[in-house]
């Protein structure tokens, strides 16, 4: 459990990123944080692993207060993926990059070898298993990334920007991977300005501005309000707008799903027709 | 006129074990606003850096076949000597800009080219006003915001006013209102200066509507070039892994279920829309 009560943050130049932000997140919960450049989401979850500690208020690991804690021990707990995976990357080979921190954790040799070959498999990437992640496109660096979190199966998962260069077929396969965790009771926390991912996967949503939260609630309900969304910068998905033009027949807003999108469209041409 | 010309080009990494294009030809046209996209891996990025010679220049590795680009055979040319004709704008702009003052970005190619004083404030005032960036032009470009600091590397390479503009995936960093800002930008700049885009991106729902001439590649391969409309309602393309536009999607669906739309396949919610309130709304 992730637990944030009033915490202010400023940068070294002055700049207040985050000013009394409160937020419980369960184990299990698949969070999604939105909101527009500049508003403090990365800040936010860089203080869910220890990297940044509150200037004022107080961030809670399982429990424990991040400001007792170091980063190499909370990080077992909190995997974080960067939002440039050449922030992350260093090694001569994508296998060593992913055997790196579990060998630092101190797994036995076939274990690492198993999951090694284990996260290779789950992002595609054993194809490029001993290729340097430097000759790598983009969007494959970026799963390397990931890879080598994945690999060492921490309780909590930070993403920023995951779906960033990445094709629909991985990104339906990162959908898939977070549904499967959360039955794990893992916890998954996001930041993405990709709306039509989280509209594909219907998370909690918490929307940030200028350093505060401003709407946390089912994405649902935040992803088809017009109003709120454009004070944080954020479009409509496409078949909420499309269902926003329709309202004035009389459909309701807030769909974001397009098979629930294509069963009350075939449902009103039957009304229509009779 | 064909303003860009690529015939049977073949190009390997240094060091890699496979070619990241793969026989590849195609031709684009003056004006044209294409959209180039394809499962990652499949060779966009590389493609788009043969426009100025970037490959083979600067990355070297192995490279058979013709690349011209206005004209010009860019395997003979520096890439120096591209800039005047082809302007790159890549994912991350934090990369590409480096000067004091926004002002100073911009005219950072104009002044590099020796361009006479009078001519450069000209050019450099022309392309801030373009991408909106006029009153801000003596901040830093390391205080504003990722969207602000897009338009900075647009405003560059506008300054240099070259015949083409390629933008690598230009908006993924930023939040969805400025995305579709810039999107407006260069769709601007496209219909009213008559610019050439080529523009890499996965995000059709974003993107596609802009778009006349679609390139899908897959392995290093052209696997559809053509009509977005057609290409993007055909079965083959979606199992290949694109993203297919939401409202697209929605249109087939309900199209397979025998709901009578008209002909013209969608790639927005605005033309979706139009289409389900003419077949829905009272007679």
């Amino acid at each position: 459990m992730i637990e944030a009560e009033n915490v202010r943050y400023s940068y070294p130049n002055k700049v207040e990123a985050l000013k009394g932000v409160s937020i419980t997140i369960q184990d299990g919960e698949f969070v999604a944080i939105m909101g527009q450049n500049g508003a403090g989401k990365s800040t936010l979850v860089k203080h869910f692993n220890g990297l940044l500690k509150p200037a004022r208020g107080t961030v809670r690991v399982n429990g424990a207060e991040t400001t007792k804690c170091s980063v190499a021990a909370l990080s077992r707990n909190v995997g974080f993926v960067f939002q440039n995976p050449d922030h992350q990357l260093f090694s001569e080979t994508v296998e060593e990059e992913i055997g790196f921190a579990l060998k630092n954790f101190g797994f036995k040799t076939e274990i690492i070898e198993e999951r090694i070959t284990w996260a290779l498999n789950l992002l595609s990437l054993t194809e490029y298993r001993k290729t340097s992640p430097f000759l790598l496109s983009g969007g494959e660096r970026k799963r390397v990334a990931l890879a080598s979190v994945l690999a060492w199966d921490p309780q909590t998962l930070i993403l920023d920007e995951p779906t960033i260069g990445q094709d629909h077929e991985q990104k339906e396969k990162l959908r898939q991977f977070i549904l499967q965790l959360q039955t794990q009771k893992k916890t998954v926390v996001t930041v993405t300005h990709d709306v039509e991912f989280v509209a594909e996967c219907n998370p909690r949503v918490v929307l940030m501005k200028e350093g505060k939260i401003m709407a946390d609630g089912e994405g649902k309900k935040i992803l088809t309000d017009p109003a709120l969304l454009e004070m944080s910068s954020i479009v409509l998905p496409q078949i909420a707008q499309v269902f926003a033009k329709l309202s004035i027949l009389g459909l309701p807003k807030d769909i974001i799903d397009l098979y629930e999108a294509k069963d009350i469209l075939m449902k009103t041409r039957e009304r229509s027709r009779s | 006129m064909v303003i860009i010309e690529i015939k049977n080009l073949t190009y390997t990494y240094p060091g890699a074990s496979k070619p990241s294009i793969d026989d590849v030809s195609i031709k684009i046209e003056k004006g044209e606003f294409v959209l180039i996209t394809g499962p990652s891996g499949c060779g966009k990025t590389t493609l788009c850096r043969t426009f100025n010679g970037l490959v083979p220049h600067f990355y070297q590795g192995e490279l058979k076949g013709e690349i011209s680009v206005s004209g010009i055979e860019t395997l003979q040319h520096h890439t120096y000597e591209m800039a005047k004709h082809v302007g790159l704008v890549f994912q991350n702009p934090e990369n590409q800009l480096f000067a004091l003052s926004i002002e100073k970005d911009v005219a950072f190619g104009l002044e590099n080219n020796g361009v006479p004083r009078e001519e450069m404030r000209r050019k450099v005032d022309w392309a801030l006003n373009q991408t909106g960036i006029y009153d801000i032009r003596e901040r830093s470009p390391h205080e504003i915001s990722g969207g602000q600091q897009q338009r900075v590397a647009i405003a560059s390479v506008l300054a240099m006013q070259p015949e083409i503009i390629v933008l690598d995936e230009p908006t993924s960093f930023l939040d969805p209102l400025s995305a579709e800002k810039i999107f407006e930008v260069i769709y601007r700049l496209n219909k009213e200066q008559g610019i050439t885009v080529v523009l890499v991106e996965h995000r059709l729902d974003l993107t596609a509507k802009y778009t006349d001439h679609l390139i899908v590649m897959d392995k290093g391969k052209v696997r559809f070039e053509g009509d977005p409309r057609q290409i993007l309602s055909s079965e083959e393309t979606r199992l290949m892994g694109v993203g297919i536009p939401k409202a697209t999607l929605l249109f087939q669906m309900l199209k397979k279920n025998g709901f009578n739309l008209a002909e013209k396949t969608p790639l927005s919610s605005e033309e979706l829309a139009n289409q389900l309130l003419e077949a829905l709304s009272p007679k």
